[in-house]
């Protein structure tokens, strides 16, 4: 049995169209969103964060890409968990990724369900969730809509683009689609293409929340119900893989939760156990199980080499981004391999690359946690892709006002 | 031939003073072309790099075996990668960089040949500067002490010692000969770093010289 919390089904739904504390920009029925389905979606919007100034020649944007279930509040309070931003380690004033120095944005991705269009969204049409009719997308189709978003804001040219696991593969795509608006690009605990392990993970989730009767072939929103079990289960699974046999022993080992021995019954006697369901129960006071159905689809589909003629490396020919590659030596989801795949690719290409492996045995999670070394690696590559770009340092950085909010 | 030499040593000596930079790096330096794009094969902590960033104004990336040197180097903003100079090489494509280097790291590899033969291939030159074992004091170790050497520049016991591979200026010769690489200059620095007489006989540098750097091209 999976313990819920206070169950509020509407929770994600009222956050897919008006989110709090967000900045959104609306493309109308003139902008339609392109997708890789060959259908397009209009009108859609997008929920997007900022941190820090734009300074006076727009040089100093920096875009942050989210993984599966993160969202825009990277480096402020998430105003539905209450928790700090989900990179506040790596983002903020003075941090590596110094908000005193760089604009930040910071956008939810299409398909997501904090504000940026995806299958909890209302459709325009229907007046109706979108549910199931919301299009299949891609990491390509979230790119697209970031560009937008960055058109809008009138920004031509990044100074970065940085992301772990599904953002590194944003990151990815950013240097492949728009190398001329990539000035340097992090790429983090990441891969060229998703592996059939990890497409495999992938379906045990989607067939958890499916399998869940509450789910209603996708349309609960309608129906006023919630998959919270199946969504929970889901998570539940995807969670071991974001850790490392190492991490969960160091963390739980064989402890029991709150008792001397085991109780011969199915309870949560172990730590572990308790662990887990709790992270599947808070996990869907915030996220939309059709969203996972989405996001897990589109990692899914990724694969730079398939969409360049068999070969990584034609995707980035020429290119004059600086790449930085990382990965965590305890990473099974993406490991030190796929990252080594990408430099090999970079190389191949004749791109600036750096690549530096983590000793950690936090797992995939390492990129979001407290790792001194990654915090090192971030704030030199970052440096010196300021120096030779001529970004003034944080202390003389002229800070003009935030560009139009719409 | 002796102005040269005076200058190349009043040029070794003036920078060393501020920066403490290697004399080996500087002479590596100086056979490098200002602009040119540089792949340093075994950076460390990426001291070469800057100074080639600094001085030469290079287009730099290296590749570094220890995680602790890469993610150093990283730190100081520079394109260093993971990799083993042995394995790594073969993922270059030709003539990817103007010149690849080998800085003190030829004897710790476990072919010299092939590590050679894919610098020349992915680079138009190539840079080797590697410790002589063709060195007096060293032969003196081994002939008269009857033990392998141990000096400032090699510190190592041979049990516990990265360096596979050693070989004498007039070894390196021949591989350059087999390998059909086209010397295009070549230092010796004696043990305070200094060049030796540019005029010498090359057994003259084998016995004297413990350093050596070679600039080379591909021939044929």
């Amino acid at each position: 049995m999976v313990e819920l919390s206070a169950p509020d089904a509407q929770a994600p739904s009222r956050e897919a169209d008006s989110p709090r504390d967000s900045l959104v920009v609306r493309f109308g029925p003139d902008r339609p969103l392109k997708l890789d389905a060959g259908v397009e979606l209009s009108p859609f919007q997008v929920a997007y964060k900022t941190y820090g100034a734009l300074n006076a020649d727009r040089s100093n944007a920096v875009l942050i890409c989210h993984a599966l279930t993160g969202d825009q509040h990277a480096a402020s309070e998430n105003p539905v968990t209450r928790k700090p931003g989900w990179w506040e380690t790596l983002v903020g004033p003075g941090k590596p990724i110094d908000t005193e120095r760089y604009f930040v944005i910071c956008p939810n991705v299409i398909g997501a369900c904090l504000g940026t269009s995806g299958p909890a969204s209302i459709n325009a049409k229907t007046g109706q969730p979108w549910g199931l009719e919301f299009p299949v997308i891609t990491i390509r189709d979230m790119v697209r809509a970031q560009a937008m978003l960055l058109d809008e804001l009138q920004i031509d040219s990044l100074f970065a683009v940085a992301g772990g696991s599904m953002g590194g593969m944003q990151v990815l795509q950013w240097a492949a689609s728009y190398p001329q608006r990539v000035y340097a690009a992090l790429p983090i605990a990441c891969s060229t293409r998703h592996s059939a392990q990890n497409i495999a993970f992938h379906e045990v989730g989607r067939q958890a929340v499916m399998a869940d009767p509450e789910w209603r072939g996708g349309r609960y929103l309608v129906e006023g119900t919630n998959p919270r079990r199946g969504l929970a289960v889901a998570r539940m699974g995807a969670h071991i893989t974001y850790l490392s046999d190492a991490a969960l022993h160091r963390k739980f080992g064989r402890k029991f939760q709150d008792r001397e021995s085991v109780t011969f019954s199915f309870d949560a006697d172990f730590e572990v156990e308790s662990y887990l369901r709790h992270q599947g129960s808070t996990f869907v006071d915030r996220f939309d199980a059709n969203s996972y159905l989405y996001l897990t689809r589109a990692m899914d589909y990724f694969d730079l080499a398939a969409d360049y003629s068999g070969a990584v490396a034609n995707a980035f020919k020429g290119a004059e981004t600086r790449f930085c590659v990382v990965s965590f030596t305890s990473d099974w989801l993406f490991p030190t391999s796929d990252s080594r795949a990408i430099v090999h690719a970079l190389n191949a290409a004749g791109a600036r690359v750096s690549f530096a492996e983590i000793v950690t045995d936090k797992g995939h999670d390492a990129f979001l946690l407290e790792e001194p070394e990654l915090f090192a690696i971030v704030r030199g590559f970052l440096e010196g892709a300021a120096r030779s770009r001529g970004l003034a340092p944080a202390s003389s950085a002229p800070a003009s006002s935030a560009p139009a909010r719409k | 031939m002796l102005s040269r030499l005076k200058r190349d040593l009043t040029m070794a000596e003036a920078a060393r003073a501020p920066g403490g930079a290697r004399l080996d790096l500087l002479m590596i330096a100086d056979m490098v072309e200002r602009g040119a794009k540089v792949l340093d094969v075994g950076c460390g902590d990426g001291e070469l790099l800057r100074l080639l960033a600094e001085r030469r104004d290079v287009d730099g990336r290296g590749i570094e075996l220890s995680r602790e040197g890469v993610n150093e180097g990283v730190a100081k903003g520079l394109a260093v990668i993971q990799g083993d100079a042995d394995t790594d090489l073969a993922d270059y494509p030709d003539d990817a960089f103007d010149y690849v280097i080998l800085s003190q790291t030829l004897q710790a590899t476990r072919q010299p040949r092939v590590v050679l033969e894919h610098m020349l291939r992915i680079g138009r030159h190539a840079v080797v500067s590697f410790p002589n074992f063709g060195h007096w004091k060293i032969r003196l170790q081994v002939g008269l002490g009857g033990h392998m050497p141990r000096t400032d520049n090699l510190p190592y016991d041979w049990w516990d010692s990265p360096n596979i591979h050693f070989c004498t200026i007039k070894d390196f010769r021949q591989l350059c000969m087999v390998s059909g690489a086209k010397m295009e200059r070549a230092v010796a620095l004696n043990a305070w770093g200094t060049p030796l007489r540019l005029n010498a006989p090359w057994w003259f540098w084998n016995l004297f010289g413990e350093q050596a750097v070679f600039l080379l091209s591909r021939g044929r």
